[in-house]
């Protein structure tokens, strides 16, 4: 148990996959402009991230291993999470359109969000189980979520703030990220 | 090894692809293809100015029909067409509405603290409520500015946000953003329907006016020579402004600031000022009107209540037809007012105003014997105000009231005014101490009697305005304060021949806060008249109201003969029947009544548009505002107010009923526009240090 703990607070601070690990930037700048449109996003990534991590585990243990093709790791990986992601829309509008509505134009966007592709990368290359896989890519998706949200409440004040015309928008945005990226920093010595 | 990986992706490929296959055949959904074509139309611009999270939610929300074709704040007309087309909708032309600034502080309030650091308002506003003095007023920090995404807002010279009408889109960041509420969007519709609240910038004279007249606004605009403007602000308020302009006692001058100075600012000689230019101009400034509902309305009574009623309706786009009993529109303005004070021509100019926006008319047609509110609701009428007004003259409760030669004041005003030839005699003693006795009294005089006026208290106490007193003694009007009438002595035919009455004195203050008075024992006392009128009060005649057996009445009334309604709504027990005027509050001021009349009509239009479901704002302002009445005001040097011009002079004076008092002059006004401290909450203007006193100060 206590194993699964330091698991998720690794993953959501000390190994935060946005802040320490640089991956999942374009979104975590794109979509930081407004809290609630963070929180969806935010959602979407860990549910597509636990999905897209069990189903590699499963592609990496039982075919690209016992056939000795570990080298297409990379490919296989993005064929299998695009594929997913546009699985799960239909699935989910079809099925349940109240959640696909409120990830509206989130999940298409993680079709190429390398968050994703990270958190599937990882597992592999520390050799989880399944179980500690699918743990391992919740804690990292709610750890993504966690920096989204806090971005975007900074730059919704922001917004209202008197800050260099050149330095609006992105650039600011940009800047606020590498602060929270050295304070993420601080959790280094948490574990 | 090649060949092992080619099959492996192929089949990783193709697996992927057969489950996607089979999937989009099973899990298809049918989505309306007019989301992209609305989506296409849309400029793209993602503001986020139409509430939606972007162009594709907004075309989403068209589809569905959450939102209209004119949703995006940005589309041109042309794309908003093609919008409609594809949805099967028709353009309708909207009220325009912009971002409105309602603060005069600026720069000019003064400063709590000063900043360290935390440079935008809703921070600041949190943070003790802001830096300045005025709890409601602009911070002038500029966090509208920053949110624009239009850029058709800045800061201008006075510390305050100035909108760029060319630009503004209306989206409303700015409202959003302000957390002072100092910034709102408004078209007239709104504004027609906006309450004074105790949130909005609200100078000493705005919260005392009945009409709610955003008096400083309309000064300024006389000072920057705008007078059509001046106009216009009354109007939104007030549509008889010729006539407040010679008639309005002026309650907002009773609390100006500048009474701690000097004397207060001339409001009603400007008012007056611009409503004699539009008036010598010939021709009504247009007055826009919000697109016709078709709704209905039946105004009963033609008086300022019920013309402020129907002018306010049809402002906001409905059908207003008001009935009058009497053979001429104007109520007691006409008939209770004399010539002298206002010309009945001018009055017709008025109304004929009001009539013009396309307010129907029945006169001659009684409440209650030609129409009751059955049968207007039978007609189609779908509300009904009612402002039938305070016609009934109280009595003295004086032994002899009933003889032949006593006229109740209101009476005696009527039927001057319809021309009957009312035989006055030699001797006319006016019993009474408010405006209608003085007009009784002064009409005498001018009939060429001798008038005597007997108040039971002192002159000090008169009720009516003392240029009135003043205006009555200069024209012969004799005096006898407290005095109380008695008994009516009669002659053998029943006609009054003298008035008895009694000294009295002044005790202990009454409810009033003025001291009661008290007869003198054994000083009876008999006075000569060919006619006693009477004009002690007024009070409402219900009798329309009550059906032929005189026992059941629609509508609540009280122990005054008043009609009991919502004193926020204005709605009687009866739903979609309102009141407002003399016959709710009982006798008041004619902008009491045109305030009644406005909130009425507020009323009337969510009664019909939002089946009777009338909002009425959590603060609302109902009494004076105390922390802006400033006992000292400092900063300001002393200036002489105008005096009003008169126009009748020595023997033309008694003599006629030519008008007696004029209208400023233009130099006149704009120095007497001058005189106005512009005043906010907290506000106001100081003068500005003149330089022989900076350098007494550097010595």
């Amino acid at each position: 148990m206590q194993e699964y703990f330091l698991l998720f607070i690794a993953a959501i601070f000390v190994n935060n996959i946005v802040l320490a690990q640089y991956l999942g930037n374009c979104p975590f700048i794109g979509t930081s402009k407004n809290t609630g449109v963070a929180i969806g996003m935010g959602a979407a990534v860990v549910f597509v991230a636990v999905m897209a991590t069990a189903i590699t585990w499963l592609v990496q243990t039982y075919l690209l291993e016992p056939l000795g093709l570990g080298f297409l790791q990379t490919l296989a990986f993005i064929l299998v999470i695009a594929s997913l992601v546009q699985f799960v829309e239909m699935f989910l509008k079809k099925m349940v359109p109240p959640l696909y509505k409120s990830l509206g134009i989130f999940l298409p966007l993680i079709t190429t969000n390398c968050a994703v592709m990270g958190i599937a990368l990882i597992c592999q290359r520390k050799e989880f189980t399944l179980v500690k896989s699918v743990a391992f890519a919740a804690a990292s998706g709610v750890g993504f979520m966690i920096a989204l949200v806090v971005l975007a409440g900074i730059r919704e004040r922001l917004e209202i703030r008197r800050v260099p015309r050149a330095m609006r928008g992105t650039p600011v945005g940009l800047v606020m990220a590498g602060l929270m990226s050295l304070a993420f920093f601080a959790f280094k010595g948490m574990i | 090894m090649i060949t092992t990986s080619a099959l492996t992706l192929f089949g990783l490929g193709f697996g992927s692809a057969a489950i996607l296959s089979v999937a989009s055949k099973l899990l298809y959904v049918k989505e309306d293809p007019r989301i992209a074509q609305v989506e296409d139309l849309l400029p793209g611009a993602n503001c986020g100015g139409c509430g939606y999270p972007g162009c594709s939610g907004a075309a989403a929300a068209i589809v569905s029909g959450k939102a209209n074709a004119g949703v995006c704040v940005v589309a041109e007309t042309e794309a908003m067409v093609a919008i409609a087309a594809l949805m099967g909708q028709t353009i309708e032309e909207r009220e325009p509405e912009i971002a409105f600034r309602d603060c005069t502080g600026g720069t000019r309030a003064e400063e709590r603290f000063a900043y360290a650091g935390i440079m935008d308002c809703q921070a600041a506003a949190m943070l003790h409520g802001g830096s300045k003095s005025c709890p409601e007023g602009c911070l002038g920090l500029g966090t509208c500015v920053a949110v624009c995404p239009f850029d058709a807002i800045h800061m201008g010279p006075e510390g305050l946000p100035v909108v760029d009408p060319d630009e503004c889109r209306a989206c409303g960041k700015c409202a959003e953003a302000c957390p002072r509420g100092v910034i709102s969007i408004v078209g007239m519709t709104s504004r027609l329907l906006h309450l004074n609240e105790v949130t909005d910038c609200l100078a000493p004279c705005r919260q005392k006016c009945p009409g709610q007249i955003d008096i400083p606004r309309y000064i300024q605009q006389i000072k920057a020579g705008d007078y059509d403007g001046a106009v216009n602000t009354i109007k939104e308020r007030n549509p008889l402004l010729m006539v407040c302009g010679r008639v309005c006692p002026r309650p907002c001058e009773t609390v100006c600031r500048r009474n701690n100075v000097d004397s207060p600012v001339g409001i009603n000689m400007l008012k007056r000022f611009v409503a004699d230019r539009e008036l010598h101009g010939g021709t009504h400034l247009p007055v826009p009107c919000a697109k016709d509902t078709g709704r209905k309305v039946a105004v009963i009574g033609g008086g300022p209540a019920g013309l402020s009623c129907a002018y306010f309706l049809r402002r906001l786009g409905h059908s207003p037809t008001i009935f009058e009993a009497m053979p001429a529109l104007g109520g007691q303005l006409r008939y209770g007012i004399p010539e002298y004070r206002l010309p009945k021509a001018d009055l017709d100019w008025e109304i004929q105003g009001i009539l013009d926006l396309g307010v129907d008319v029945h006169l001659n047609k009684r409440f209650g014997k030609d129409y009751d509110i059955e049968s207007l609701k039978q007609d189609g009428f779908e509300a009904v105000f009612l402002g039938i007004g305070a016609w009934q003259a109280s009595g003295m409760y004086a032994e002899g009231e009933d003889l032949e030669g006593v006229w109740g004041g209101i009476e005696f005003l009527t039927a001057h005014a319809l021309g009957q030839s009312i035989d006055i005699g030699k001797k006319v003693i006016v019993v009474g101490g408010g405006n209608t006795a003085i007009d009784c009294a002064r009409t005498c005089v001018r009939l060429g009697a001798e008038v005597i006026m007997l108040y039971r208290r002192t002159r000090a106490e008169m009720p009516a305005n003392p240029e009135e007193i003043v205006g009555a003694e200069e024209e012969g009007v004799q005096f006898k304060f407290l005095a109380a009438p008695t008994r009516v002595v009669g002659d053998e035919n029943g006609r009054a021949t003298h008035l008895e009455y009694k000294m009295m004195e002044l005790g202990e203050p009454d409810a009033s806060g003025r001291r009661r008075p008290e007869p003198v024992e054994g000083s009876e006392t008999l006075m000569e008249a060919d006619l006693i009128i009477p004009a002690i009060g007024q009070k409402p005649d219900l009798t329309c109201l009550y059906d032929d057996d005189a026992e059941s009445c629609p509508v609540e009334t009280t122990r005054w003969q008043t009609i009991v309604a919502d004193p926020d709504t204005f709605q009687t027990i009866v739903p979609g029947v309102f009141t407002a005027g003399d016959v709710f509050t009982g006798p008041d001021l004619v902008i009491s009544a045109v305030g009644g009349g406005r909130k009425a009509a507020r009323s009337i239009h969510y009664h019909l548009q939002q089946d009777g479901d009338i909002p009425i704002p959590d603060t609302l302002q109902r009494d004076l505002i105390p922390y802006t009445m400033f006992k000292e005001v400092t900063g300001v040097r002393q200036s002489e107010r105008a005096q009003m011009p008169h126009l009748c002079h020595g023997d033309e004076r008694n003599c006629t009923f030519s008008e007696v008092e004029g209208a400023l002059s233009e130099t006149e006004a704009l120095a007497e526009a001058d005189r106005c401290l512009h005043c906010g909450l907290t506000c106001y203007d100081r003068d500005m240090e003149q330089p022989e006193e900076k350098e007494q100060q550097i010595l």
